[in-house]
């Protein structure tokens, strides 16, 4: 103000300033929204990675490599002369009609070390699948039969991902020769693989399926829905409409919050300690498993039971009260019709979520090598995620393809689960 | 009959229960000019009925089925001769499933102990004769239950009120369930955590540098006391946790960031559900991942550049779990800066200041209370995270600061100790349970305090 002429000077390097720390100061600006893109992009770059990958290293999970051949079924090669003899079947020779049935393709291949590798070609319980058809059709022997047998691992890991850095070719050169005639004559082929999802796991990837643990879950999951439902829309009305507010409500509260947030590991603890260890259940039982699962995902579904109930407006209850509904009344009839989208809705997801885990199951048993498919909630079973971590975790190569062939079955019923609750949601929930 | 049989009988019963007495109310209400002075609507007397049927069948048969077991187990252990019984628990558990065996005729009596195979015979005995009381029992009791209140449906009774007073204390049922559990875990984990302190000094577990809990089979072995110092754990879960929550904190706050200030409604409407989808993905399908990709990446990636990798680093156990996190972090802290009042910000905004100013100087500290809680329970959930660390983190207790190096956690050592063979009462299973002990008090803390941290936050703004 004492100075005219450097007002305008100060005000013109004030803008100047301004002008600048602007720039500076849009700069930020700018930088600061590319660390958001490139946090969303890491986010979604992993999971695209993640996808890619299972996709990637499973879907060979879904092809299988056979080799169809022509069996003689001779009864002097397999010292047998009455299939319908128990004890003759126990001591007979399988194997050697497969061997005579290959050597038909190779005739130059009849030294003791060239049968071996010839035996190797087919899976290694081929000489029980025809032990098991002449148990069935006596009347077979002596005849010649077209029979299916699974390519052996190795086989098929060189069938499959020959050329493949991330798997080891173990065929001897003259297997690997052998492999590749019968496959241009058709007698090795690939096809889909209907063994995966028809039979239980076996140790031999070939005659593995996930049967047996897609059974165990749904049995576990039978037992999780029956026992987390009611109980958890039963906790929410109670907490939501009857709770009188005082220390006990308070500390059921603080409770559920906690439980929701306890590791799952500790269920297991909980499960081996109360289940098997006081109670005297079995392990390894669909049973036990469901009942884990139900308790650690009753807090889930009491949240999201609460919510639904919220959201249903004072309006609808005040009516009902005053056409004269009691209060049990205004819940049964009006209060729980109306929640009930929103409270399936979160038991799905709940319920989707125990359908994915796996460590508290590892610590009550369900991890044990099961080859029969359940045949109830009392018998021993696996599930999915347990059956995908144990074949992770096996040394053969072909069972990688197998865990992520079972990883995209997984994600499959995952996906089908939750995209239901959307819809449910979509469909039924209304809004007020 | 076995108790999966006896559940719908006894549910059959309840709906004959049901019926019949919704007959009765109405033939007793007929000759009272309809069913206008009863007290209650008949539906009511019938599930009245239907209760008093059920309710005490159904407690008779939970408690019956889930301590028939052990008691028929103890009896049959009494019962074997005196040079027969086991010395100690694992032998114990072994004649147990020798004698179960026995009676399921999966064994052949002839290649057991004379006293086993009676003992087997008396486990049939006894397993058929509870199982004929327990049905008796039942049925009996439902049939009682059923009459007793039919013989109680007239006109003066107000049904009602008793149905919805049993139904309110059901639901008072269901909800204890909680503080059951909660009381369930405590309990199941202290008894064996103080017999473990009973066989190893407290101090030497915590504070003790080496991790091997190999007890040996011989009792003049080397190193036959094995190690439990729990040291090389604490590190290694803290490592692995500190490395997922490095990747998770910035990349989900920073995404939340961009989802609730930037991005326009289309972008959100599709990105949240595909951050959620990392969310819904199972851990053991990361653990898959992690063991099989991102660990051989790791470690051909430092080989490239000269160093030394484990192939089940740390490292790649960390990262994977940092994605798995991403989604938990980005949708506490997006509730959690939805919540800041629309004034602040459009105070902050109308003064002239850009979107990441109002962001960095307004809503974030406005915010961060919520935020530190989303991140600790985010933090409580890496250290309890089991399947990604069992499949690519290893087992050897290293203490080590590198985290190329493999080390393991409190949650794979439960999951080793316990799966497999095992018997009670050696301290290497009883071990499993102390770390369970621990991993419950630490995530508990965690929980407790972030969880009154978001609340009273939640508090200061509605």
């Amino acid at each position: 103000m004492t100075k005219p002429g450097s007002h305008a000077e100060r005000e013109g390097s004030q803008a100047e300033l301004i002008r600048r720390s602007l720039k500076r100061r849009y700069r930020k600006e700018r930088r600061f929204r590319l660390y958001g893109i490139t946090a969303i992009f890491i986010a979604l770059f992993s999971l695209v990675i993640l996808f890619t990958d299972i996709i990637s290293k499973g879907y060979t999970g879904f092809i299988k490599t056979t080799v169809t051949l022509e069996v003689h079924l001779d009864g002097e090669l397999m010292y047998l002369n009455d299939a319908a003899d128990p004890e003759q079947i126990a001591m007979a020779d399988f194997q050697a009609p497969i061997i005579k049935a290959m050597q038909a393709y190779f005739p130059e291949a009849s030294s003791r070390a060239d049968m071996r590798e010839l035996s190797r070609m087919t899976g290694s319980y081929a000489s029980n699948q025809v032990r098991d058809l002449l148990k069935e059709n006596p009347d077979w022997l002596g005849t010649t039969r077209t029979i299916e047998f699974p390519a052996h691992d190795t086989v098929s890991v060189y069938v499959k991902h020959a050329g493949d850095p991330g798997y080891s070719i173990r065929l001897t050169e003259q297997q690997q020769r052998w492999t590749d005639e019968l496959l241009s004559k058709g007698v090795i082929d690939t096809g889909f693989n209907d063994v995966f999802f028809t039979s239980g796991d076996s140790r031999e990837p070939s005659n593995a399926g996930i049967l047996g643990a897609l059974v165990g879950s749904l049995l576990t999951m039978g037992i999780t829905l029956v026992i987390a439902f009611p109980v958890g829309v039963a906790a929410a009305i109670y907490l939501e409409e009857f709770a009188p507010s005082n220390r006990l409500t308070d500390f059921i509260e603080v409770n559920i919050n906690n439980l929701a947030a306890v590791p799952s590991i500790i269920f297991g603890l909980l499960g081996l300690a109360v289940f098997i260890g006081l109670f005297g259940m079995p392990r390894s039982v669909p049973v036990v498993g469901g009942l884990v699962l139900a308790l650690m995902t009753l807090p889930t579904i009491i949240i999201s039971s609460r919510a639904a109930i919220k959201s249903v407006p004072p309006s609808i209850r005040e009516a009902a009260e005053g056409i004269g509904a009691s209060k049990m009344q205004v819940v049964l009839h009006h209060v729980l019709p109306l929640a009930m989208p929103g409270m399936l809705t979160g038991s799905i997801i709940g319920m989707a979520q125990a359908l994915g885990e796996t460590a508290p199951l590892l610590l009550i048993g369900m991890v044990a090598f099961i080859v029969e498919i359940p045949d109830g909630f009392f018998s021993s079973a696996t599930v999915l995620p347990v059956q995908i971590f144990i074949w992770a975790g096996s040394a053969e190569q072909g069972f990688v393809e197998l865990a992520s062939a079972g990883i995209m079955v997984l994600l499959a019923f995952l996906i089908t689960m939750n995209a239901f609750a959307i819809w449910l949601r979509k469909r039924l929930e209304r809004r007020w | 009959m076995q108790t999966a049989d006896l559940l719908p009988l006894v549910l059959v019963l309840a709906a004959v229960a049901y019926g019949f007495a919704y007959m009765r109310s109405r033939a007793v209400a007929a000759p009272l000019g309809g069913i206008r002075n009863l007290k209650a609507l008949p539906a009511y007397y019938a599930a009245r009925a239907a209760l008093w049927c059920a309710i005490p069948a159904l407690i008779i048969l939970g408690a019956w089925a889930a301590f028939e077991g052990k008691v028929i187990q103890n009896v049959v252990m009494a019962s074997l001769p005196a040079e027969l019984t086991p010395q100690s628990a694992g032998h114990a558990s072994l004649t147990l499933s020798q004698i179960s065996n026995l009676a399921a005729g999966k064994l052949n009596p002839a290649m057991v102990p004379d006293g086993i195979s009676n003992a087997a015979v008396l486990l049939q005995e006894l397993r058929e004769q509870s199982s004929r009381f327990k049905s008796l029992l039942v049925i009996l009791i439902a049939v009682l239950g059923g009459t007793f209140a039919w013989t109680r449906v007239a006109p003066t009774i107000n049904a009602r009120k008793s149905v919805e007073l049993t139904l309110q204390r059901l639901f008072f049922v269901c909800a204890a369930v909680a503080i059951l559990t909660t009381i369930g875990i405590v309990f199941s984990v202290i008894f064996e955590t103080v017999r473990f302190f009973g066989k190893v000094p407290m101090s030497e577990f915590l504070f003790g540098t080496n991790w091997s809990p190999q007890t040996a089979l011989r009792a003049d072995q080397v190193g036959s006391e094995g190690a439990f110092g729990v040291i090389p754990l604490f590190t290694g879960t803290l490592m692995i946790s500190a490395i997922a929550m490095l990747i998770a904190v910035p990349v989900g706050l920073l995404s939340a960031v961009y989802l609730s200030e930037y991005a326009s409604p289309r972008m959100r409407s599709v990105v949240k559900p595909l951050l959620e989808m990392l969310a819904g993905v199972p851990t053991v399908v990361y653990g898959f991942f992690a063991a099989l990709t991102v660990a051989p990446f790791i470690r051909d990636l430092a080989l490239m550049v000269g160093l030394e990798a484990s192939s089940q680093s740390a490292l790649a156990a960390g990262l994977v779990m940092g994605i798995m996190i991403i989604p938990f972090v980005s949708s506490l802290s997006d509730d959690v800066i939805n919540a800041v009042p629309r004034s602040l910000r459009d105070g902050s905004l109308a003064l002239g200041a850009t979107q990441s100013e109002t962001m960095k100087n307004v809503i974030f500290p406005a915010a961060l209370p919520g935020i530190m809680g989303g991140i600790l329970l985010a933090a409580s959930r890496a250290i309890g995270e089991t399947m990604i660390v069992v499949m690519a983190a290893g087992l050897a207790a290293n203490l080590t600061a590198n985290p190329l190096d493999s080390v393991t956690t409190v949650t794979v050592q439960i999951v080793t100790l316990l799966t497999g063979d095992q018997e009670f009462d050696s301290a290497k299973t009883l071990a499993a349970f102390a770390l369970g002990m621990m991993l419950f008090i630490v995530t508990l803390l965690l929980n407790v305090i972030a969880l009154k941290v978001v609340r009273k936050y939640r508090e200061q703004y509605d």
